[in-house]
């Protein structure tokens, strides 16, 4: 290896370092066709060509790689959820981040900070007790702190009862991390790419071929390509093309705001977040402040930003650091978001034998990548639903048994 | 700020409005299977278009129907409920399941 470094530093020209192919014709079949060319595709296709052994596979992207909700998300990975299943399933999740960069070797800049949610009221400092409490059980690090431990984790808070809505305590979450969240997108697609997983970008696809109960091919916009399974992971678009499946999905769509500030000096280093206050804020490897709030009011299919947000999001912030009241906003952006009634996914079979779901990611589809990945890998592998994933299974609407999600983020309390 | 068209307040701020979701067509509560009915409450058909709504102006408890595209969020149009709704709509429950409470 350092002989190879050394001939690359003696060369006359350094041949750029490509990660994703060029995918060239589309073939006429693939045995697993997966739809949508995010972090949650990318991700499943890795899998599916490294613990299945399944590598003729086409992931189709309408536009570029990971350019939906993957690069518009606040790339924040927790699993202080408050459901049993939910926590169990993003525990997972973070459990895999944690070792990502090692086993893709592509450095994704996992940096744990330690994530607080601050409570304002009564009702927040019971669920913020609850969810401790749940996670406790099942071995996730968090824990109900009050004012005098929250000035020694992130002593920059205004803490202070003269505000409207005082701090009265806040859930630590120890494992909470952020991650450069192109990157983790970027090292599935080179992964999955040198296993074989072709990647066609601008392919839109456009209809469903069926037979009966089954699908037999796809159409795009490219030409009609047939194959053996379908997985669609298209966050934002779930019901446009479940819709061209011939199904119906729980979902809203609904846009999601964020924005960033100019890059400043480090001095945030834990993830607050305040889900009366509708805020959340984390200081980047950049020192940008990545912040993001709640969902917009109503349903929309377009990711423009609004001033109302800003303005909302701007007047709590300041609530929290009053000395940020000079800095400005650098980008704005929204993305549109799968939101379901119970706040959690939808993944698994659907009334279409070999089509399968990776839908409903609302505000938490980024921290759930990996196990998404691995688990709808497994799924479309073997056909049957793991464990883990039968919770959020499409049909449980019909059953009356949802997982109502309330540890989700843009849910207050 | 978004200015939208109250049929009773005529254009008033955005922010005076709550959505309330597409007017759809609730099957009988009597005789609905559970599916037919687990699909009224939680399916959405979500289309990506022009979609006839139910909106409140919040502040004079007034509902209403719009007709907004959701690729654009442009209004098209906004009008009162009687137009489409002609009909007194009937809750009552069938006699044999009466005392259930």
């Amino acid at each position: 290896m350092p002989f190879g470094l050394l001939k690359y530093g003696l060369r006359r020209r350094y041949p750029a370092r490509r990660d994703v192919p060029v995918a060239t014709e589309l073939k006429p079949s693939y045995d697993v066709v997966i739809i949508g060319g995010g972090g949650h595709g990318l991700a499943a296709a890795y899998y599916l060509a490294k613990n299945h052994g399944i590598t003729n596979v086409a992931i189709l992207e309408k536009g570029y790689l990971a350019g939906g909700n993957t690069a518009r998300n606040t790339a924040i990975i927790r699993s202080n959820y408050l459901t049993p299943e939910g926590v169990r399933f993003y525990d997972e999740s973070v459990r895999m981040y944690q070792d990502l960069s090692q086993e893709l070797d592509y450095n994704i800049l996992y940096s744990e900070r330690g994530h607080l949610t601050l409570a304002h009221t009564d009702g927040a400092m019971r669920t913020s007790r609850w969810r401790a409490e749940v996670n406790k059980h099942l071995g996730v690090k968090s824990e109900l702190i009050y004012p005098d431990e929250i000035a020694r984790v992130c002593p920059q808070l205004n803490l202070s009862s003269e505000v409207r809505y005082p701090i009265m305590g806040a859930l630590h979450h120890y494992p909470g991390a952020i991650a450069r969240h192109d990157a983790v997108a970027w090292g599935y697609a080179a992964n999955a790419a040198r296993r074989g997983v072709e990647i066609h970008q601008q392919t839109e696809v456009t209809g469903i071929l069926k037979d009966g109960d089954r699908v037999t091919g796809v159409e795009t916009t490219r030409g009609v390509v047939s194959c053996g399974k379908v997985l669609q992971a298209v966050a934002g678009h779930s019901s446009v093309m479940a819709e061209m499946a011939g199904f119906k999905l729980p979902i809203r769509t609904i846009p999601l705001q964020a924005c960033v500030s100019q890059p400043l000096k480090p001095f945030l280093d834990a993830i607050i977040v305040s889900g009366s206050l509708h805020v959340y804020v984390s200081q980047s490897d950049r020192g940008e402040l990545v912040m993001g709030g709640s969902t917009d009011p109503y349903t929309l299919y377009s990711t423009r930003s609004t001033l109302d947000f800003k303005e909302g999001l701007m007047g709590h912030m300041l609530e929290l650091f009053p000395f940020l009241s000079e800095v400005r906003l650098l980008r704005q952006w929204a993305g549109i978001a799968d939101m379901t009634p119970d706040f959690s996914p939808v993944m698994g079979l659907t009334p279409i034998e070999n089509y399968y779901v990776d839908a409903g990611w609302g505000t938490w589809g980024f921290k759930a990548t990996p196990v998404s990945g691995k688990r709808m890998a497994e799924t479309v592998a073997t056909g049957e639903v793991p464990d883990i994933l039968d919770p959020f299974r499409l049909d449980r609407f019909d059953t009356f048994e949802q997982v109502g999600e309330r540890g989700a983020a843009s849910v207050g309390h | 700020m978004r200015i939208m068209h109250c049929p009773l307040n005529g254009p008033r701020n955005i922010s005076e409005f709550v959505y309330g979701g597409e007017v759809t067509e609730m099957p009988d509560p009597a005789t609905a299977s559970d599916a037919e009915w687990a699909d009224h409450v939680f399916l959405e058909n979500n289309r990506r278009g022009i979609v006839r709504e139910w909106w409140l102006h919040v502040a004079t408890a007034y509902w209403f129907i719009a007709e907004r595209d959701t690729a654009t969020d442009k209004v098209i149009q906004t009008y009162p409920s009687s137009d489409i709704y002609t009909e007194r709509v009937s809750f009552t429950v069938p006699e044999e399941e009466g005392g259930r409470s």
